[in-house]
């Protein structure tokens, strides 16, 4: 599955011509996520259109409280939950380590994981 | 979560870094699964750039092809970009404080950020991969010329170079030097020479004959 088969099979993506469109940089790097653990066979695409398009409807019902990225993003964590690849235990504990690096990071620097471990 | 929306300016004042909300979550996923060995980070990257050119409106293209045309507007540019901006009905959270750097005969103008927060994606569109990187920052600062050569820009001999440092106080729009035999041509046409490497520095814009 290429990145345009992935568009083609989820016709609600919001794009130009045969391209996606993103709001914010986040969410062409949530696109690319899905479309690569796809490639790595994690899951096929047709469970990701499924659930995607689920979530979106639930999400229209609900009265639409979140944008479309933010519901694909929705459903990238569950896959990663569900498929075992990363807990919410597990993104917690990396989420509080990323904000301690930003913290300690000077604006303008590239914010980087300080690894218990690793010289330097 | 909550997003003030002033609230991207008032971390501003601080002197470190912040990340929040989705940008942190991406970044919190996306490090986990690499490290596991699930996501390959280049080939990541490599879906992310056949898109790159096509986050939102290239907004930034229309203000350049203004300013080529507009000398009133040019001026207004210079004075207070974010508000010339803002006239073409461009605002955005990552987009309010702006300054223009002109490129002339005499001088080309880059820009360097290492962090995503501070590029002005609502003007110019989503960054390239390779600019948050760290050796592109450092080697953009020491041999610009170096790296201009890479992307396939050589300068006439006596340009300066000046090169810029994005902050979260203070984001940069290269306006590029108006290519010849473009007299008379509309702002539209116009904006289709300008490409986001040029409103960035690491790219002039396009010749005339480039487009149709």
């Amino acid at each position: 599955m290429t990145a345009i088969e992935a568009l083609r099979a989820v016709p609600s993506i919001p794009r130009r011509d045969d391209a996606p469109i993103f709001a914010e940089p986040w969410e062409a790097r949530a696109f690319a996520l899905a479309v690569h653990l796809n490639e790595r066979g994690l899951f096929s695409w047709a469970e990701w259109a499924g659930r995607f398009g689920a979530n979106l409807r639930a999400n229209t019902e609900a009265g639409e409280c979140l944008t479309y990225y933010e519901v694909w993003w929705q459903t990238l964590e569950e896959f990663g939950e569900e498929k075992s690849l990363a807990s919410s235990t597990e993104r917690a504990r990396r989420a509080a380590e990323w904000r301690e690096a930003a913290a300690r990071t000077p604006h303008g620097q590239p914010i980087e994981l300080r690894r218990s471990g690793s010289a330097g | 979560m909550s997003h003030d929306p002033a609230g991207d300016d008032q971390h501003g004042h601080h002197d470190h870094s912040h990340l929040e909300g989705m940008e942190l979550k991406v970044r919190t996923l996306e490090s986990l699964l690499v490290e596991k060995g699930y996501v390959d980070p280049g080939a990541l990257d490599e879906i992310v750039e056949t898109y790159e050119t096509r986050v939102g409106p290239r907004n930034g293209a229309r203000v350049v092809a203004r300013a080529w045309r507009d000398p009133a507007y040019l001026e207004r540019l210079r004075q207070d970009a974010t508000s010339a901006i803002a006239e073409l009905g461009f605002t955005g959270r990552q987009g309010e404080h702006m300054r223009v750097v002109e490129n002339t005969p005499e001088i080309h103008n880059m820009v360097v950020c290492t962090l995503c927060s501070c590029y002005p994606w609502s003007v110019l569109g989503l960054p390239p991969v390779w600019y948050k990187s760290a050796p592109y920052r450092s080697r953009a600062v020491s041999e610009p010329e170096a790296v201009l050569a890479e992307f396939g820009v050589t300068l006439p001999e006596g340009k300066t170079i000046r090169v810029w440092d994005s902050t979260a106080e203070m984001r940069y729009l290269v306006l590029p030097e108006r290519p010849a035999g473009t007299e008379g041509w509309s702002e539209e046409r116009l904006a289709d020479l300008v490409t986001r490497d040029s409103m960035i520095g690491t790219g002039l814009a396009r010749a005339a004959g480039e487009v149709s």
